[in-house]
């Protein structure tokens, strides 16, 4: 089926975009408010495709869109086109849903910033390209609003960029989301060499006669694009210093959309990653580092951003994970994400919430017992919470649960590996979520000189409301009646494969309970009551590595920046002897010669009498030798 | 009297010449002992003119003072020229090339 209105999601805001950013500081008087309605709208548009895509048989549910022909050469063909499957509707309601709740939140958040509108421009800059993303029909198209998703992250993580230090870390996401973008060209590349076609359905019909070499080297090279987009290991640095942008750009882009296209780009490669065991294992074990990673970073973060981007970087974790399991996990995965753009978007609403309130201060040591002076935000904050560490009947308990349950049912050693690391996981999260609770909303006031907690306006405290609806609501909404399995099932589980158990549902339910409780526990004996108003110096190795972020940015620095640095010092050496220095050599020597041959000329008239008288003696005696 | 003493003649006053233009420094010197060289070569000339029997020297020793005459006129202006803007007819002081 073929749909016209597709364009329209795209197109809208990021006319919207341009016309922000072209007017300048002419529509600073309604610019936010413009583009909130923009973003609404897309969310119109989504929701009708959506109920339109609902009353058609399962066929026949995917629309497509050409939109032009964008490369044709010989027999290789590109359209720029665009699909809306059932993969594709979930992102876009999660996107324009969550992206609108969030231009509302920006109104009152950013009410006080002068480049208001230039924010605003970014964002539905952002949407526009989010949603290319994920509605492009090809893998050159999806590259656009790759692309795209990075410049608007760089722009937004460096709003403030008057902080240096801000730039810096815009810079660091840059740099390393352009490791993983390299990635997904080659990706493109091997599937163009080996296939003849870039898009989707094209690759996905000749799937079948690739070498299965060429099918990992593919895998591998999305997962290397995965890894730079949805900061897992070995890319996760950049996710942390990303917290340096307005909140809203972490709840959105930061939490619950750009960072998850990793699991999208794997989950819409299913037809690669089926046919390759070698890169899902890959897959799987990435996400199973990166969610244990995350997680203990978790554990001693007391900046409440960085503590919700060390949890983000960590369920996304599980997201990838639960994608390298193949059709028993897809679903799962999309599933975690939905919940997951809901709980953290709202968590991250209600952090910005209590910066809002507390002078910016981000240091959770510095907050405590702001429960009874921000009611609303405690409470919507609170349902996330109960989300993310997974108690029943929270959105967060069906999509983890059912992750560690596919785990275990990867069978054998394996799975009792990758199902062990997934429970371990949801111990650490249940415990560093209960402690920044805990650091947050209850305790002894240790507030900053000056500090006077107040409710969020109406603006800000209605998206958190929201989403906290939806943190307490989707968990039963996707799963109940397996909705989402089967809903996804026609895009990422052609073949209807029947999922063997290992482990009987209820009894990994029970032990994901025990794990939540456990981690509960443990946060509740070390951190409640009172707490002093800086970290403890007198700490273990492991809490000070923990607190260097585990090593990564010294790693980094180790193992690429100063090897590079060399490098480079290297080659300008190179440069400035070898190069340079022939240039050089070049020049001087002429410099030289002219030097010499200056001296012959001294403007005296007897000297060129005696070159002229010299010279006829020289002629006459060589011909008189001839002669001779 | 043997031609060929005409010849050394001619080379005695042709080298007191070139030494003198490369020695000299007033202009009106160095121009005379240019006139000196030419002379040189049209004694040179017609000496040969009479060891061969024949005028064809003879006619390039006219041809020779006709230079010499245009030569003179276009020198000598020169000269007074560079003496009138210099107040000097040395011909060192002429060069303005820097060193």
């Amino acid at each position: 089926m073929t749909s016209e209105n597709l364009v329209y999601l795209i197109a809208l805001p990021l006319f919207s975009s341009a016309l922000l950013m072209l007017l300048g500081r002419k529509a600073d008087k309604w610019g936010h408010i413009f583009a909130t309605l923009i973003s609404a709208s897309t969310f119109v548009i989504g929701a009708m495709e959506f109920f339109a895509m609902i009353d058609r048989p399962e066929a026949s549910r995917a629309v497509t869109q050409k939109l032009f022909t964008w490369i044709s050469v010989g027999t290789f063909n590109v359209d720029a086109g665009l699909l809306l499957d059932q993969l594709s509707i979930a992102f876009v309601l999660l996107i324009t849903g969550v992206g609108t709740l969030i231009h509302v939140y920006s109104i009152a958040y950013m009410s006080h910033d002068k480049d208001r509108r230039r924010f605003f421009a970014y964002l539905n800059f952002f949407i526009a390209a989010m949603l290319l993303l994920v509605l492009g029909d090809s893998y050159l198209n999806l590259y656009v609003g790759w692309e795209g998703v990075g410049l608007a992250s760089y722009l937004l993580i460096g709003f403030w960029n008057q902080k240096p230090e801000y730039a810096t870390a815009a810079k660091k996401a840059f740099v390393a989301n352009r490791v993983g973008d390299f990635g997904l060209s080659v990706a493109v590349m091997i599937a163009f060499a080996n296939f003849g076609a870039v898009s989707f359905i094209g690759i996905e019909e000749k799937v079948g006669g690739a070498s299965e070499t060429a099918l990992t080297a593919m895998g591998l090279m999305l997962l290397l694009a995965a890894v730079g987009k949805s900061a897992q290991f070995p890319l996760q640095a950049w996710l942390g210093d990303a917290m340096a942008g307005p909140t809203p750009v972490s709840a959105l882009i930061h939490a619950a959309t750009m960072v998850t296209a990793g699991v999208y780009l794997i989950t819409r490669s299913n037809f690669i990653f089926d046919n390759a065991p070698t890169a899902q294992l890959a897959v799987v074990i990435v996400g199973t580092i990166t969610l244990l990673f995350g997680a203990i970073i978790g554990m001693a973060k007391d900046d409440i951003k960085k503590a919700l981007a060390a949890s983000t970087m960590s369920q996304i974790g599980y997201m990838i994970m639960a994608s390298g399991f193949g059709p028993a996990g897809y679903a799962f995965a999309i599933m975690h994400l939905l919940t997951h753009g809901f709980f953290k978007a709202g968590m991250f609403l209600g952090a910005g919430s209590v910066m809002h309130g507390m002078n910016d201060e981000v240091n959770m040591r510095r907050y405590g017992g702001l429960a009874k002076f921000m009611p609303i935000t405690s409470i919507t904050f609170g349902l996330g919470y109960l989300a993310i560490i997974g108690v029943p009947p929270f959105a967060g308990f069906y999509s983890k649960d059912k992750i560690i349950e596919t785990a275990f049912n990867a069978g054998g050693l394996q799975g009792v590996l990758f199902g062990s690391a997934a429970l371990l996981g949801a111990v650490i999260t249940a415990f560093y979520m209960t402690r920044l609770m805990l650091m947050t909303f209850f305790g002894n006031k240790r507030w900053a000189q000056g500090s006077e907690p107040h409710e969020s306006p109406f603006l800000m405290w209605a998206p958190m409301a929201v989403l906290a609806v939806g943190s307490v609501a989707s968990g039963y909404l996707l799963y109940s009646g397996k909705a989402i399995v089967k809903w996804l099932a026609p895009v990422v589980d052609k073949n209807q494969h029947e999922h063997t158990e290992f482990l009987p549902p209820i009894v990994v339910t029970t032990l994901a309970v025990v794990a939540v409780i456990i981690g509960v526990s443990i946060a509740f004996i070390k951190y409640r009551g009172d707490l002093s108003e800086s970290a403890p110096s007198e700490v273990s190795i492991f809490t000070r590595v923990i607190r260097r972020d585990l090593l990564q940015d010294d790693a980094n620095e180790f193992l690429f920046m100063r090897p590079g640095q060399k490098l480079t010092q290297l080659l300008v050496k190179t440069d400035e002897s070898v190069i340079d220095g022939a240039v050089r050599a070049v020049g001087s020597s002429a410099l030289g010669s002219a030097r010499g041959m200056r001296k012959l000329q001294t403007g005296y008239v007897r000297n060129y009498a005696l070159l002229i008288l010299i010279g006829a003696l020289v002629a006459l005696l060589a011909a008189l030798a001839v002669t001779i | 009297m043997n031609p060929t003493n005409y010849l050394y003649l001619s080379a005695i006053l042709f080298s007191i010449g070139a030494v003198g233009v490369i020695v000299r420094k007033n202009a009106i010197v160095v121009f005379m002992c240019i006139e000196l060289m030419l002379n040189a070569a049209n004694l040179a000339f017609v000496t040969f003119a009479k060891i061969n029997g024949n005028l064809e020297g003879q006619v390039m020793a006219f041809f020779t003072m006709v230079v010499a005459a245009c030569e003179v006129v276009v020198g000598l202006a020169i000269i007074v020229t560079i003496f009138r803007s210099r107040r000097s007819a040395s011909v060192d002081d002429a060069s303005l090339l820097s060193r």
